[in-house]
Parts: structure tokens; C-alpha cells; sequence
């Protein structure tokens, strides 16, 4: 269904008022839903529903020569795909979203964070180390793709496992080593903010995406008592205000706390 | 408005106690030679076969499938809630769900209209009530000169399975009268699943979630009474 | 050297134990899980709705575009993600089959759009993907004649076997194998697809033909089953 007029004008009044359509308030977001082990080839994999929107994501492990100026460290390489039906619009054309630019802001928000103990994925200095690879596929798109990935991402990443490395012969991907990916306790969590009129909100719908204008992603993880900022994306067309800046900044450290809990609950290693 | 669409609404009357089986295309719905195939079905030898996932009903000799699950097949007559998409200078281009585009001409607008302002008449993301003249091969015609129709303001819209929408109006409209007085919202249903909704924000969300739990439960006995009470909490 | 015992302790003309459900994808207007041992498949179907651009659009009649992508992480060894050549031809295939089932006057200039995803691969995803598209297509209201099943037959050496497995489909022993996806309609049994590498001489097909109709059959069993509303998984089921 096209946006309305009639539905643009309703979301932005509510919001001045802090409602929204589906009874949420601004900085809520929608109930989670998370999936793993759902592929066995994969080293590590998971379903997450965000709402309605959501991704599959898995992780493969693959060795490769390190880079030159990172010798005793693995890679990390992550890629994305949409359904290109996913979001059933009306309008003809490539998803309002795209693709790489979702790969590339979850790929930061791993790696600034250092959340990998890539140091640990070094097989033989200088010669051999892991690479993983982090895949997601968007299967639906009812609006916010980017924090849905990344905490597919994330939840695929917890449960991945080493498979076996054997000098002169290679990975045998039957067989699991049972050590699970090196992880650090530098857990980030993304969240994206949207702008829409003139407020702000998280987690948005399809239509609330499509009134938004402008986003900034941020990647946080806690250090003590200290909030960390690893990575800022701000996306689409149109400004954000210094206010919004500084709103989104303190907004975000009780997003973090709230967010880190609920994802606890859901995801088991 | 309302007692037009009533009318037309087809028959689909959940309330009568037929025996309705959930078949899958391929399948034999019953067998025998006086039966005379319906909506959705096939005569194959003897077999009356569904051509269609859906809900076999036999009234009399006519075996028919009633829809459950699929995209809004615009009918002339049907009376459906458009967005506008886009405008050129012979008319607008709405949306109206379905596999087709559709089409509201000038020539249908109701009042006379100078070129120079068909935007302020309806822009992009305008919501109309309308009424389809007539599908013809790949495109959907649409007109507004008939009592009741018009530009809808304020208010917002959902979208719901339209084969849902006979539960949701209710026989002579009472389950959406139901729904209207309750939470005092207005609210115009559009055959192709769009439903226009304006209310105090607390009471329309109420009757929202009432149209919502009406998608969702469609087949369960006792629905009026399930409505009746989530709408008293 | 013959090939008497399959791997995995299976009869000759026995599927894999089948996965099934539909609604799995609850945003598209169809949707549906199908599994046979360890290959996955997951298909949704929006539509029939308007095509763009206006120039793709067939006068008559509607188009199905099929999209098949078997995920990066579906195999042991990653595969690119993306369309490659391969993927293509599998989508192809299956328009081709599913179009012939599929009431396209009904809906002239619209697209029906099937994307079909393979999470888990061990041989025999292009028919699992086309089990489950021809589900989803069901499930979303698509006018149809009827189902359809499809399953790979195989002859490892000079067995005629049912639902090859990826260690079956390498094996290299005596004649080899041959792979032979095989795709049915459910009530006129005609073919709908058929696909065939390897070698195999013309008396022995008949025996291809006859497992490939026995084994649909199981599989249509399964498809109604799922469509009216059941879950089906044989993993969960006492063996014998």
C-alpha cells in the first residue's frame, strides 16, 4: 500500500505528542524474535524478527593469507542481500535501502568494537589465518533492516563454532573443533534513530521509514560505567540538528541498557 | 455509501450453517454427476476439482470455493478506498492493491476542472473513496460520480486481507456498526481490504485491534461475542 | 562394485524424512518450508500485482518470475552470494513448471513473483524449491489446476534410487551416478520438469518414471497435509 498523505500527517502529529500508530512509545521497539542454529552448513546462523521485518543471517569460516599490515589477525568480510519482493512496494525499483550500505555499517559496528578476537583467529603467523564471513539475507522489510541485521548478526556470531583446521589438508567443515568464535566482552550493540518531522524515534515501521528523511546509526558498547561510541552512519537526504545530535547521544546510553537486556534473554550461547 | 456496498457485498453469508472443508488446488471436492461446477472449481469426468486453496462450499448442486488467502480481483461495482500515485493530464493513477494499475479520468471527477489545478483537486497521497466502472484487460477504471464517494481527510488507513471484509462489516452491517459505536470512530471499509479509520487516537487504536482480531479469528464461532467483549475492556 | 546399501541406511525408493509447512514467511501473500533430509528450501510468492516496467508486461496473459538463491552459507564450501548461471537456470526451470499449473489468463500483464531461498544444501535443491514454490503458490491464493510434486531419481551405479544425497550425486564408483530431477503434476501426472546428467540406458527409464510417480505421490500427501494447516516433520517421527 502507497503512503497515504492522510497516514504521514497522523504519524508526525502523534509523534509531537510521543504516540505512535501501533501504541509504541518513541524509543521502544518492536518484540524481537531470534532463531539460531537454523542452517547446519553454516558455522554459525539465525533468524531474527524485528516485528514484522526479518533476516536470515550465517556465518562461514574460510582461511585465507592474512593482509600485510594485519599478519597475526583474521578478517572479517560481511555482505547483505535483500528479497527483492521483500517490502511489496508499490513502487517499481531497488529497495529504498540499500544493500551494501547495511553490510557496510554492521560490518563497522562489529569491527570498531573489536567484539572478534580477530588476534586469536591466527592460525600460522604471517601464513594462515580465519576469515569469517558474516552473510544476511533480508526476507521481509516492515522497516528498520539495518538494526535487524545487526542483531542477526550478532546472534549468529554467538553461536559459531570453529571447524577443524588440518595443516596439509584443509577445513573439514564436518567436523566442529566444539570451540566456539573467540569473542571479547566488547559487545556493541547497534541502534538506529530516525527522524521524522521533527522527532525522533527508534525502530521504526515501513511507512515511519519511508516519512523518515534522516537516520544516524550508532554502535555502542559499555566500558565500566562508560558508554563507548565505536561507529556513527548518518543516512538519507536531509540534515539532523545539533539538538537531535546531542538527544540521540543521551537517548542512546538508556537504549543500550534496555536493549542489552532483552537480547541476554534471547540469545543463549 | 454504506447501504450501496452492502448490497453488493456477495453473498458469502458466514452465518448460514453450510459444511465448509479447506481444499488445495487438484483436489476433489466431491463427486457425482449432478453437481454443476462453481467459483473456483473445474467438472472433470464426474469430480467437481478446486482450482483454487479455499473454502469448498456446496449450496444446493453448486460447489463453490470461497477465498481465504490471495490479492484483492477488482470487480465493476466494487466499492474500493484509492491512493493516489500518480497524475498526468487525463487523471490520476491510484492504488488499489490487485495485479492492475488503475485509473480515475478527469472525465469522472464529479465537478468541472480547469488542467491548471488537478493537484489541488488530488495530489500524490490523496485517499478517495471510489467505485470501479470497469476492468478491462491490464488496467482497473475508476469513477467518482456516485453519491457518497469522495476525498477522504484526516483520519489514516490500514490494510487488511480483503477477503475478510464481509466478517468485518458483519451481516447488514452490524459487526462494524458494532465497532463504530464503541469506540465512536468513523470508519469506511473498502472492498479491496484498504479501511479508512478517524477517531480520538485511544478509541480508533481500540478499533483497529478490534478489525485485527476480526482478520485473524474469521473462522471461529462466537466471534460477535469475542469483539463484543474485547470492545467492553 | 555394486551399490547394495544407501549411507544412510535408506530403501532404494525411499525420500529422505520430508519437512513441511506453510505461512512461514507471514508478510508474503504465500509462503511455505520444505525439507527433505538435509536440504532445505523456503519459497514466497507475491501476487499476482502490477509489473514494472510496462515494456516486461505479456498482453495475455501473466508472467511468473522466479528467483532462486541458494544462500552463501547453504553449503560447506561458501558460495558467492548473487545470481550466477546456474541460478538463473534453476529459476527458469521453474517458471517453466510451475506456469503450466497456473491459471496466467486469469491475471493478463501481472506479475507473480517467487523467490525461492535454499538455507541448507545436500543435493536436490532445485526440486525441494520447487515443492515448496508450488505450496507458497497455493497457499497464496493462485489459481491453479493443480499441484506439483518434484524429486530427484538417481542411478548410483545400476540402482535406481530415490532423493540422492550430495554423497550419492559424487559417487564415482562402477557407472557412477546419474541425476535426474523429475517434477509431476499431481492429478493428470503429466511432467513438468526434467532434467538428466549422467547415463543411463533407454530400458532402464521406465524404472525412473515409475519411482519418480511413487515418490510424488508421497510428497502430494504431504503438500495437502501442510496446506491445511499441519507442520509436518518426519525427523520427529518414531522410526520403525
Amino acid at each position: 500500500m502507497e503512503l497515504s498523505n492522510i497516514n504521514r500527517k497522523r504519524i508526525i502529529t502523534l509523534l509531537k505528542e510521543g504516540n505512535r500508530l501501533d501504541g509504541r512509545k518513541p524509543f521502544e521497539n518492536r518484540e524481537i524474535f531470534i532463531e539460531t542454529d537454523i542452517s547446519n552448513k553454516a558455522e554459525g546462523s539465525a533468524r531474527v524478527r524485528l516485528g514484522k521485518t526479518e533476516v536470515i543471517v550465517g556465518v562461514k569460516l574460510q582461511t585465507q593469507e592474512p593482509y600485510p599490515d594485519h599478519k597475526d589477525e583474521g578478517t572479517l568480510i560481511v555482505g547483505m542481500e535483500i528479497n527483492s519482493s521483500a517490502g511489496d512496494r508499490y513502487e517499481p525499483g531497488p529497495p529504498q535501502i540499500d544493500a551494501i550500505e547495511i553490510a557496510r555499517v554492521v560490518d563497522r559496528g562489529i569491527r570498531e568494537s573489536k567484539y572478534i578476537d580477530l588476534k586469536k583467529l591466527c592460525i600460522k603467523d604471517g601464513e594462515i589465518v580465519w576469515s569469517v564471513m558474516i552473510d544476511i539475507y533480508g526476507i521481509n522489510d516492515d522497516g528498520n533492516l539495518l538494526d535487524a541485521s545487526f542483531i542477526g548478526a550478532l546472534s549468529a556470531l554467538k553461536v559459531t563454532k570453529i571447524p577443524v583446521y588440518i595443516e596439509e589438508e584443509g577445513i573439514k567443515y564436518d567436523k566442529t573443533s566444539e570451540k566456539y568464535l573467540p569473542l571479547t566482552k566488547n559487545e556493541s550493540l547497534m541502534m538506529t534513530f530516525y527522524k521524522v518531522g521533527d522527532n525522533l524515534l527508534l525502530d521504526p515501521n515501513r511507512e515511519e521509514e519511508d516519512i523518515s528523511n534522516a537516520r544516524l546509526t550508532l554502535a555502542i558498547s559499555k566500558s565500566g560505567k562508560d558508554k563507548i561510541i565505536h561507529s556513527m552512519q548518518k543516512g538519507e537526504i536531509e540534515s539532523i540538528s545539533i539538538k537531535d545530535l546531542n538527544k540521540i547521544i543521551e537517548e542512546a546510553e538508556n537504549v543500550y541498557d534496555k536493549l542489552s537486556l532483552e537480547l541476554n534473554k534471547l540469545i543463549t550461547r | 455509501m454504506e447501504e450501496e456496498r452492502l448490497e453488493e457485498i456477495s453473498d458469502n453469508n458466514f452465518d448460514e450453517k453450510t459444511d465448509r472443508k479447506l481444499v488445495i488446488p487438484g483436489e476433489i471436492i466431491v463427486s457425482g454427476e449432478d453437481y454443476l461446477p462453481g467459483d473456483f472449481t473445474k467438472k472433470e469426468l464426474n469430480n467437481i476439482v478446486a482450482n483454487r486453496y479455499g473454502l469448498a462450499e456446496i449450496r444446493g448442486r453448486v460447489v463453490k470455493i470461497i477465498p481465504v488467502s490471495g490479492v484483492f480481483e477488482p470487480r465493476r461495482g466494487n466499492n474500493v478506498i484509492g491512493i493516489v500515485s500518480d497524475i498526468n493530464f487525463s487523471g490520476w493513477r491510484m492504488d488499489i492493491g490487485g495485479p492492475w494499475g488503475a485509473f480515475l479520468p478527469l472525465s469522472e471527477y464529479p465537478k468541472f476542472i480547469n488542467r491548471n489545478n488537478i493537484e489541488e483537486i488530488a495530489n500524490i497521497g490523496d485517499v478517495f473513496s471510489l467505485k470501479i466502472l470497469g476492468v478491462k484487460r491490464g488496467s482497473v477504471d475508476l469513477t467518482l460520480k456516485f453519491r457518497g464517494l469522495g476525498k477522504l481527510e484526516d483520519g489514516r488507513i490500514i490494510k487488511i486481507n480483503c477477503h475478510k471484509v464481509p466478517r468485518i462489516i458483519g451481516k447488514e452491517g452490524s459487526m462494524i456498526n458494532l465497532i463504530k459505536n464503541k469506540t465512536g470512530t468513523d470508519i469506511m471499509v473498502g472492498q479491496n481490504g484498504f479501511i479508512w479509520l478517524k477517531g480520538e487516537f485511544e478509541n480508533e487504536r481500540k478499533a483497529e485491534e478490534a478489525i485485527r482480531l476480526i482478520e485473524r479469528e474469521s473462522a471461529s464461532e462466537g466471534l460477535t461475542n469475542k469483539v463484543e467483549e474485547f470492545l467492553e475492556k | 562394485m555394486v551399490y547394495t546399501k544407501r549411507s544412510d541406511g535408506r530403501k532404494m525408493d525411499e525420500i529422505r524424512p520430508i519437512r513441511a509447512q506453510v505461512g512461514i514467511v507471514p508478510n508474503a501473500d504465500g509462503s511455505a518450508l520444505f525439507a527433505t533430509g538435509n536440504t532445505i528450501a523456503i519459497a514466497t510468492v507475491y501476487g499476482p500485482k502490477e509489473l514494472h516496467p510496462a515494456n516486461k508486461r505479456k498482453p495475455d496473459r501473466a508472467m511468473i518470475r522466479c528467483e532462486y538463491n541458494m544462500l552463501p552459507f547453504s553449503v560447506s564450501e561458501r558460495a558467492k552470494p548473487g545470481q550466477n548461471r546456474r541460478s538463473k537456470e534453476i529459476g527458469m526451470i521453474t517458471e517453466n513448471a510451475l506456469s503450466a499449473v497456473v491459471d496466467l489468463r486469469r491475471f493478463p500483464q501481472s506479475v507473480i513473483d517467487v523467490q525461492i531461498l535454499i538455507i541448507q544444501a545436500d543435493a536436490g535443491t532445485r526440486c525441494a524449491g520447487i515443492n515448496a514454490a508450488a505450496m507458497a503458490l497455493a497457499h497464496a491464493g493462485i489459481v491453479m489446476k493443480e499441484m506439483i510434486a518434484s524429486v530427484s531419481i538417481g542411478k548410483i551405479d545400476d540402482k535406481i534410487v530415490t532423493d540422492l544425497t550430495k554423497e550419492e550425486e559424487d559417487w564415482s564408483e562402477g557407472e557412477g551416478a546419474t541425476d535426474i530431477p523429475f517434477s509431476l503434476t499431481s492429478n493428470t501426472k503429466e511432467c513438468v520438469h526434467l532434467q538428466l546428467d549422467g547415463r543411463i540406458s533407454t530400458k532402464k527409464f521406465k524404472e525412473v518414471i515409475d519411482a519418480a510417480i511413487k515418490s510424488c505421490d508421497k510428497i502430494f500427501e504431504i503438500q495437502k497435509r501442510a496446506l491445511k494447516g499441519e507442520i509436518i516433520d518426519e525427523n520427529k517421527k518414531d522410526k520403525k
